[in-house]
């Protein structure tokens, strides 16, 4: 595929690891996503082994996080409805800021691999196709569990002839899902390998915060409309 | 030749996507700031809540710029019309 190289810099180039000729996955975001998964894992199972009346430091942290996710899930779905999809967003939630921060924080551009560079699990649009997928399947499973058959009538709401207007917004919504947090990841390293490659000292480190600043909004953000899209089905 | 047309037409089609689509947030992104300075002033008491709704909804209008952006860089960087 013919690409424009201004200043080495590339977008949506990978380590292919080919099974045969049609199936073949990205072998960088593989790597780094189940470094994340296994990290978050481990900070969890860790966190909550044993748990105390009066809570350590670590154990502080782990409230702190519980506390945020519950604050998302119980203001977007109503008090009775929240505690059945809180593990949801708390998953999607620490997985996009665990792969955010990992893209941020951890220098990968030390480790050289054949071809594409380690980066964030979530600028490759696939793995934000996925999210964006699951939390389609995540609002349609919960309108059918808690309404039942009645969730077709969320279609016709308004009035009927808003049908088409409601079925393509069950299109949208993972769309807009999918490219807004692919494309804010991106942007961000763009931003700093653009800003790398004209004065490579200081200058690029205030964009670096303003990227990691961003990063965790985006994750709050996801989180923040998977729930709300859940809790608009069930309300 | 037609791929050197192309690879132009390309790079203008790309400054155009993000500068119009930078447009239309940029307004909106400074409307909401206005406000949340006038609900602080009017209520210092309620900063907290406003600047974490300001902060959320910032971001929602950044992302209709970032959809400029991605189309960009399609364009650029994995552009479907220049022959392989």
């Amino acid at each position: 595929m013919y690409t424009f190289l201004l200043s080495k810099i590339e977008v949506g180039s990978h380590l292919y690891v080919n099974f045969s000729d049609t199936l073949h996955l990205h072998g960088e975001t593989v790597i780094v996503s189940t470094l994340v998964v296994s990290f978050l894992t481990l900070f969890l199972v860790l966190g909550t082994r044993d748990l105390k009346k009066v809570p350590g430091n670590f154990q502080n942290l782990i409230e702190v996080v519980y506390d945020l996710v519950k604050s998302i899930a119980f203001t977007q779905m109503g008090p009775s409805y929240y505690s059945q999809f809180l593990p949801f967003t708390a998953t999607i939630f620490l997985f996009v800021l665990g792969s955010n921060l990992a893209g941020a924080l951890i220098p990968w551009k030390l480790i050289e691999i054949p071809s594409g560079e380690l980066a964030a699990p979530t600028n490759d649009i696939n793995t934000t196709a996925c999210l964006a997928l699951l939390t389609s399947m995540a609002y349609f499973g919960a309108g059918f569990k808690i309404k039942g058959i009645g969730y077709f009538k969320r279609y016709i709401k308004p009035a009927p002839f808003f049908l088409p207007i409601n079925i393509v917004e069950d299109f949208t919504k993972p769309l807009s899902l999918n490219f807004r947090l692919f494309g804010n990841v991106v942007a961000d390293e763009l931003t700093v390998t653009v800003i790398c490659s004209l004065v490579p000292l200081i200058i690029p480190l205030p964009i670096m915060m303003l990227g990691l600043f961003a990063s965790s909004l985006q994750a709050l953000i996801f989180a923040t409309l998977a729930s709300a899209y859940i809790g608009e089905v069930i309300e | 030749m037609v791929d050197s047309i192309i690879a132009g037409c390309s790079v203008i089609a790309a400054a155009i996507a993000v500068g119009f689509a930078g447009l239309g947030p940029g307004i909106g992104q400074g409307n909401a700031a206005g406000q949340a300075v006038e609900g602080i002033a009017r209520q210092p008491e309620a900063e907290g809540k406003i600047r974490g709704t300001l902060l959320l909804s910032l971001a929602f209008m950044e992302s209709l710029t970032i959809y400029g952006l991605v189309v960009a860089l399609s364009v650029l960087f994995a552009n479907p019309f220049v022959g392989s």
